[in-house]
């Protein structure tokens, strides 16, 4: 028997959902709550009851990526590595590397200071879209259609002055449906996808009510969803692409700690059983 | 149990978890469970949701 440790901030259902595939399969689950946990210097894995595998689910990504930094000091396996949480974790590093292995991505500019990304914005010309380098569910992207848009949105980054907010990532607005694809990758294989239609505004995050629907894996989503986990560095992904009317199949964004409870309601093969089958395949290796 | 900030009826289920986030009906406020020991729980403030959090 073997045990997987589920180290988490807040438990949802998806948390739950991967602590009882591995009670069903026979192994050991123990549940590792991030925010109580004290770790040091001499720490060592037998310290703790880390099990054979963690899979790192925190929400909050700076948490879990020092979290995950600590497990891999002490040589605890974790899921995903240090190296490929931090890449999800930031647009910029990730659109970068996706660009830099050949990967369509929509065309991205960024810039390092307020000014630059207004000269940047007339330069392009109108629409692009800013999206924060950190952070998800879809807040603070927002189109900026015009130059009323653009001082606006400058000015409020002006204001709020967070460690990221002088890094501007604008990205090209991709004409396509109102609808994206999210594949859930486990060990560089596409293991499910669903589409996520926007519920009336552009943006398409279940988390905003988009309604999953399951969309068939195709050769051409199979191959874009394989290379860009790969670039990555695999493990267990979340490859969002857009269909786009011109350019065809983009990816935009890698997710590290994919949240899938959307995409497990209409998903043929069983999600959290197929994660952690693959954990503890890991370890074994 | 009750709500720690307006008093209304908290509907805990049976199988909750410590870690897991209950959400007052009434007010709205959100509370982690803190521990769990049958029917004993404790409740203590959930953490705001954070510009890092989220896919």
């Amino acid at each position: 028997m073997s045990k997987v440790c589920i180290v988490f901030d807040r438990l949802r259902t998806e948390e739950k959902m991967l602590q009882k595939e591995a009670l069903d399969l026979g192994h050991d689950a123990v549940m590792l709550d991030a925010k109580i946990t004290q770790i040091n210097t001499d720490s060592k894995r037998e310290d703790y009851d880390f099990g054979d595998i963690v899979l790192e689910r925190c929400v909050s990504y700076f948490r879990g990526l020092h979290f995950t930094a600590s497990l891999e000091f002490m040589d605890v396996p974790v899921l995903n590595k240090f190296d490929v949480a931090n890449v999800c974790g930031n647009k910029m590093f990730m659109t970068l590397l996706l660009k830099k292995n050949n990967i369509p991505t929509p065309k991205t500019y960024f810039s390092f200071s307020g000014e630059s990304a207004a000269e940047n914005l007339e330069k392009v010309g109108y629409p692009l879209v800013i999206k924060p380098v950190i952070g998800s569910w879809g807040r603070g992207v927002m189109p900026i259609k015009d130059k009323d848009t653009m001082d606006a949105v400058l000015e409020i980054r002006n204001i709020t002055d967070g460690p990221h907010d002088r890094i501007y990532y604008l990205q090209e607005l991709i004409k396509r449906p109102p609808r994206d694809i999210r594949v859930i990758t486990i060990g560089d294989e596409p293991i499910a996808a669903m589409y996520r239609k926007s519920s009336g505004g552009f943006k398409t995050n279940i988390a905003l009510g988009a309604d999953p629907e399951l969309c068939e894996i195709t050769k051409e989503i199979e191959d874009m969803a394989v290379k860009a986990s790969k670039a990555m560095g695999g493990g267990i992904l979340g490859i969002d692409m857009m269909e786009g009317d011109e350019r065809g199949l983009v990816v935009h964004e890698v997710n590290n700690t994919v949240e899938f409870k959307g995409l497990a309601r209409v998903a043929e093969r069983n999600i959290p059983k197929e994660m952690i089958k693959f954990a503890l395949n890991y370890v074994r290796k | 149990m009750n709500c720690p900030e307006c008093d209304a009826i908290l509907n805990i289920p049976d199988d909750a978890s410590v870690g897991e986030i209950i959400s007052c009906p009434d007010c709205g406020a959100d509370f982690e469970i803190a521990k769990k020991d049958g029917s004993n729980v404790e409740l203590k403030q959930a953490e705001t949701v954070g510009e890092d959090w989220g896919e």
